[in-house]
């Protein structure tokens, strides 16, 4: 089949002027297993779900209600709790890692660039090794770990002298969420370190000469010098951090349950759609306002990345060797 | 000379701090794996000890092959990894291909297409994806969740691969077809080979968050003959909680297939994230 076509396409496709030329075939066939997949699973759920959202059922009757949904998901006390709540425990959940992960991912990530370096590649090895675990072997190891039961976590803090701090954190209400946000940035530490280590790894040597020349080294020439040039990385860093909290889900679930104890202390929004859309002991599930989750989540995401992409990116320097 | 001591004072300091945080990432996994190999009493009474002639008990891993079907999981996981990788990869290919080698209209508008799903992740379509596999009846088989993460790793592979697609020489291409090599024959036996180290990362890449997800499998494939893994070891110790022994042992086995892999493939994946940063 293909020998009949051969000739035609060879003499189209070795030309990339932009001519009108036949319809060249194997454009769409190679374009087209993709594109359907992607299409079919990916932006027809998701226009599906924002449709969804537009609409209300009751008693089996489906009927489009507008905006309603998300008035009721804002406005009505029985919602608009968990929702406000749900939201600013996933605010509280990325702030957090902003202010955990970053900082030691690049102090180590410094460290690690560091030149006559022994064993780099170990501690390299070692430190993304939790990144490749899933969360639910994540999420039960720290349980297990941070189990009064069991009584390991208090021996290693009396091994150091800090016995007197440990408390069931998982288990109270102030500081589960604080907790669960501490576990998930021992897991991703990994990327950050690994995006900034790269980006320090690129700076060319001359620049690093130079600064020595002019006296800059150690700490000042980290700050002055270094830091200044990763910041494009660290953007990076925040805004793939952000995506990954907003659609958090795994973590929580594993290690509090669909619940989100206690006291839905440790809510999220993942965990707010799943239980809005699955419906948990009494209450039946409601894919409508599930739907409705789901896209202010969609829009959130998006506001944020898109405000990313336009506004922080272009004003971060970047600067071309 | 003079500065010896005090270059040496710095190196020790630089490797304790790394030796330090070396402990805090690998502690917990090693504590889990450690104590999976104790009998009851010792994980209690001396959690930090590896295991001795005494202490050394299998009873966890007793409980867990005659309680779960580990084995079966685990065949579920590794059907669902390399098939979403194969279709991830080899259409991922041809439209990467596609989209660098042939000018045409609607170029950009396919890329910018395939753009929005890099940022946006495919768990919000959920309501929608889960009432079309429901339509179609594909809930609770493999199939749903192939097609799922396929549709998942397909953007960012298109634009990795693409990266790639465009270094290859356009001199060897245009040599096959001097020689009267059709199109498929070009991409399949001159572009594809090429572009084979690419490939490997974008592999590694897709395969981390497909055999670890919990998400889909729960809601889209929760039949014990479709658990993954991953939910079937969430499932299992929820049932277990209170059986310490049967409880580290099946995490122990969920962490192995992936810490072997890990081994083997780490310099690959670690090369693969710095040279996609440095771009």
């Amino acid at each position: 089949m293909t020998q009949s076509v051969t000739l035609q396409d060879s003499h189209s496709a070795t030309d990339h002027a932009p001519i009108r030329r036949p319809w060249r075939w194997h454009i769409a066939v190679f374009l087209a297993p993709a594109l359907l997949v992607y299409s079919a699973l990916m932006i027809i759920p998701l226009a599906e779900t924002l449709r969804l959202s537009l609409f209300s059922s009751k008693d089996q009757v489906i009927s489009f209600v507008g905006l309603q949904n998300f008035i009721t998901l804002f406005g009505d006390p029985r919602w608009s709790e968990s929702f406000w709540r749900a939201l600013w425990n996933n605010t509280y959940f990325f702030l957090i890692h902003m202010l955990v992960q970053n900082p030691i991912g690049i102090a180590l990530a410094a460290l690690l660039s560091l030149p006559r370096l022994r064993w780099r590649s170990f501690y390299r090895t070692a430190f993304f090794m939790p990144t490749m675990l899933s969360f639910v072997i994540v999420g039960f190891v720290w349980k297990l770990i941070l189990s009064p039961l069991w009584g390991v976590a208090p021996s290693i803090l009396a091994a150091i002298g800090l016995k007197s701090l440990f408390g069931p954190w998982l288990g109270q209400e102030a500081t589960a969420l604080t907790a669960l946000s501490l576990i998930s940035v021992w897991q991703y530490i990994g990327i950050p370190m690994m995006l900034i280590y790269a980006a320090l790894l690129s700076i060319p040597d001359e620049v690093i000469e130079a600064a020595e020349c002019d006296g800059v080294t150690g700490l000042a020439q980290f700050w002055k010098i270094k830091l200044p040039l990763v910041l494009p990385a660290i953007g990076l860093v925040s805004i793939l951090t952000f995506v990954g909290n907003f659609n958090a889900f795994d973590l929580i679930y594993v290690s509090q349950g669909a619940l989100a104890g206690p006291q839905f202390s440790t809510d999220i929004l993942g965990t707010f759609l799943y239980r809005t859309f699955f419906g948990y002991q009494l209450q039946l599930g409601d894919p409508h306002m599930g739907a409705t989750i789901a896209t202010v989540m969609f829009f959130i995401i998006l506001a944020v990345v898109s405000f990313y992409l336009l506004v922080v990116q272009r004003r971060i320097r970047r600067y071309q060797f | 000379m003079k500065q010896a001591p005090i270059l040496r004072m710095r190196r020790v300091a630089v490797h304790t701090v790394l030796g330090a945080y070396t402990l805090v990432a690998i502690l917990p996994v090693l504590l889990i794996i450690m104590n999976s190999f104790k009998d009851r009493k010792s994980i209690f009474a001396q959690p930090l000890m590896p295991p001795d002639a005494s202490s050394f008990s299998l009873i966890g891993y007793e409980t867990v092959m005659r309680q779960g079907d580990f084995l079966g999981y685990f065949q579920n996981s590794l059907i669902v990894t390399v098939g979403s990788i194969f279709f991830i990869l080899l259409f991922g290919a041809m439209a990467a291909f596609a989209l660098t080698e042939y000018r045409f209209r609607g170029n950009i508008f396919l890329f910018l297409f395939l753009a929005l799903g890099v940022m946006v992740p495919i768990r919000l379509g959920t309501v929608g994806i889960l009432e079309m596999m429901a339509k179609s009846g594909l809930v609770n088989t493999l199939t749903a969740l192939i097609l799922v993460y396929t549709a998942q790793g397909l953007p960012l592979a298109v634009f990795v691969l693409s990266e790639f697609m465009r270094t290859v020489s356009d001199d060897l291409k245009n040599a096959g077809r001097i020689d009267g090599l059709s199109e498929y024959v070009v991409f399949f036996r001159l572009v594809l080979p090429v572009v084979r180290p690419a490939m490997a990362t974008v592999a590694i890449f897709s395969m981390i968050p497909i055999w670890n997800d919990l998400w889909f499998p729960l809601i889209l494939a929760p039949s014990e003959s479709t658990k993954t893994i991953t939910l079937g070891a969430q499932v299992f110790i929820g049932q277990f909680v209170t059986n310490w022994n049967a409880v580290l042992a099946a995490l122990t086995l969920s962490i192995t297939p992936v810490l072997i892999l890990y081994v083997l493939f780490s310099r690959q994946l670690i090369r693969g994230i710095t040279a996609g940063a440095v771009k």
